[in-house]
């Protein structure tokens, strides 16, 4: 299986990385030989194989609901590149968010 | 709740709702961080919810177990084995780059919810696509009037216990929607699942619309599908509807455009002006790349596990109006104002109906008295002035003949604005049984004064003695006008 310059290309907008033409170029020889070397994973027989929702054979993990401290705003913002004491300063988003 | 199309409208609505309620959890989802609503801008967050490196999540117990409860309240079959994945979009209030939600193993599924008007047998199984556990996101503030400013971001929401109720197409009007929001609510609130108070967001609802217009040939047209968001009260919600339906049927005699030939449209209502607005298309938003995720592991739900949430999740309002009809032997509409009032109001009322025995009579008091009065002053009924003792003994004094309705609801009145006791008002306002020979004699003083009366009962028109009732008032305002007539009619026959 490979992928095409406008799979990579796709892949690329979705993950908000602005690709040049050579990057491109790149990008797709890179990723279909990945995706290739994956692939051969589908020489394999899964049919009388139960899917896997996760690698550890644990399931149950819960903790309890009791508050613990939290971090001061101030922790909470000095890595932010930019914050105004109280919030995190990001340009200026307009209409809807992404999804609920 | 129309479901066919007549001449006032030529289609049929078909409407399917999106609801996120928060749970009624003390801490988020995957961390100790508290969810109290208004605490100042990010001072509720952690390496986990703000997404930092080397943060892992882990599962809230009760977040889990409300929302076993919601669905299993919601009919809905729960998956004996569940797992969460990664919605993957970038948002500036999605500190991790993706939502923990849950994709093609959701903890629940297949439910159903009735709503049921009481005034009618109109009724309509509204059913349940699934219902899952997921994150919710931080908060963006943006200050539309300084124009080009920088959005600041709050992320004490982030990671906040949602669950996702999603259903199926099956509502038919705007109005049937909002009737159905309002079960949901009062459901979940019955529940202790969530507090679903829109103000603060605990609540969000999103709408799918379109019409189904019957054409040439008995072909039915649909219209495209739009979604709608933005909607902040459950009256929002009707009005969008109605505006989206109206807004949809003029474009389709404008473009005969149909379903499937145009990519799902979001539009955002509009409260003030009262209209929906096209939102910005989201090029590929659709592509979220679930995947999942690793950081959690699934969850098993046993039988016993399933039984003991449904011993300890009590009755829901429907299974209630039933049994309180059925109790007290009120009508099916008294039963329906008293719980769709709360949990509180009805513990209020079964306290009262058992001190007075009669739940009829209980019943009128709180349709008429407590409730006119708890919506006139606000409150909560805990809060309620007239205790279910207090008013059981006024009731307990009119049955008895001590007073009569009218004169109860005086002093009903007179303790709500005092404070007093019951028996502090009847002596402050002089109210005193009236003894037998009392009655007597001012009923004789009655029919002497007013001869034309007494005529007229004597030739057979008995409701003339009603006359003689506000002259007895007057005289005494504490007589029983009921024992008045009657004793002015047995004075009267003896004449």
């Amino acid at each position: 299986m490979s992928l095409s310059r406008n799979d990579v290309a796709k892949v690329g907008l979705l993950a908000r990385l602005a690709l040049s033409d050579a990057d491109l170029d790149t990008m797709t020889r890179e990723l279909s030989s990945i995706v290739g070397f994956v692939g051969q994973l589908e020489k394999i027989d899964t049919a009388n194989v139960a899917p896997l929702a996760h690698p550890l054979d644990t399931q149950n993990v819960f903790r309890e609901d009791v508050p613990k401290p939290s971090l001061s705003t101030a922790e909470a913002l000095q890595s932010a590149p930019r914050h105004d004491g109280e919030c995190f300063l990001v340009p200026a988003v307009l209409g809807d968010t992404g999804a609920a | 709740m129309t479901a066919t199309p007549t001449a006032a409208a030529p289609f049929t609505t078909v409407i399917g709702l999106e609801v996120h309620v928060q749970l009624q959890t003390r801490t988020k989802l995957f961390c100790g961080c508290s969810t109290t609503f208004g605490a100042a801008p990010n001072t509720h967050v952690c390496p986990t919810c703000l997404g930092l490196p080397g943060s892992l999540p882990v599962m809230n117990r009760t977040a889990f177990e409300l929302a076993v409860r919601a669905a299993l309240a919601l009919g809905c079959k729960i998956a004996p084995f569940t797992k969460w994945d990664r919605k993957n979009y970038f948002y500036p209030d999605l500190p991790k780059g993706y939502q923990i939600s849950q994709f093609d193993l959701p903890f629940s599924s297949a439910g159903a919810l009735e709503v049921v008007d009481p005034k009618g047998a109109l009724s309509r199984n509204v059913r349940i696509t699934r219902v899952h556990l997921e994150e919710d996101a931080g908060k963006s503030m943006h200050d539309e009037a300084a124009g080009t400013g920088d959005t600041r971001i709050d992320l004490n929401r982030a990671g906040t216990p949602l669950c996702e109720i999603v259903t199926e197409p099956d509502l038919r009007s705007p109005q049937e929607a909002r009737a159905w929001l309002n079960e949901l609510k009062l459901l979940l609130v019955y529940l202790g699942v969530s507090d679903c108070n829109m103000q603060e967001g605990s609540l969000r609802v999103d709408a799918n619309v379109n019409l189904h217009i019957p054409s040439d040939g008995g072909r039915i047209a649909k219209t495209p599908i739009v979604e709608i968001k933005n909607m902040n009260s459950f009256r929002s919600v009707e009005r969008a509807l109605v505006y989206e339906a109206a807004r949809q049927y003029e474009e389709w005699q404008a473009t005969k455009a149909e379903m499937g030939k145009t990519p799902k449209q979001t539009r955002g209502w509009d409260d003030p002006a009262g209209v929906t607005r096209a939102q910005r298309h989201k090029e590929e938003s659709s592509d979220y790349r679930y995947f999942p995720e690793p950081d959690l592991v699934p969850v098993t739900v046993s039988e016993e596990w399933l039984a003991a949430t449904r011993e300890a999740m009590g009755d829901p309002p429907s299974v209630l109006r039933e049994k309180l009809a059925a109790r007290w032997k009120i009508p099916a509409y008294d039963a329906d104002v008293l719980v769709n009032q709360g949990r509180e109001l009805v513990a209020y009322f079964e306290d009262l109906a058992e001190r007075v025995g009669e739940g009829k009579v209980a019943s009128n008091w709180m349709q008429q008295d407590v409730l006119r009065t708890l919506n006139e002053r606000g409150g909560s009924i805990d809060a309620f002035p007239v205790r279910p003792a207090a008013l059981a003994e006024l009731i307990g004094r009119v049955a008895k003949g001590d007073f009569d309705t009218s004169r109860a609801r005086e002093i009903f009145a007179e303790v709500l604005a005092s404070g007093r006791t019951v028996d502090e008002v009847v002596a402050s306002m002089g109210i005193a049984a009236v003894d037998d020979d009392e009655l007597i004699t001012l009923c004789r003083e009655l029919l002497a004064a007013n001869p034309r009366v007494v005529a007229d009962v004597k030739g057979g028109k008995e409701q003339a003695a009603a006359g003689l009732i506000g002259q007895a008032k007057k005289k005494n305002p504490n007589v029983n006008p009921g024992k008045v007539r009657a004793m002015c009619l047995d004075l009267i026959r003896q004449m």
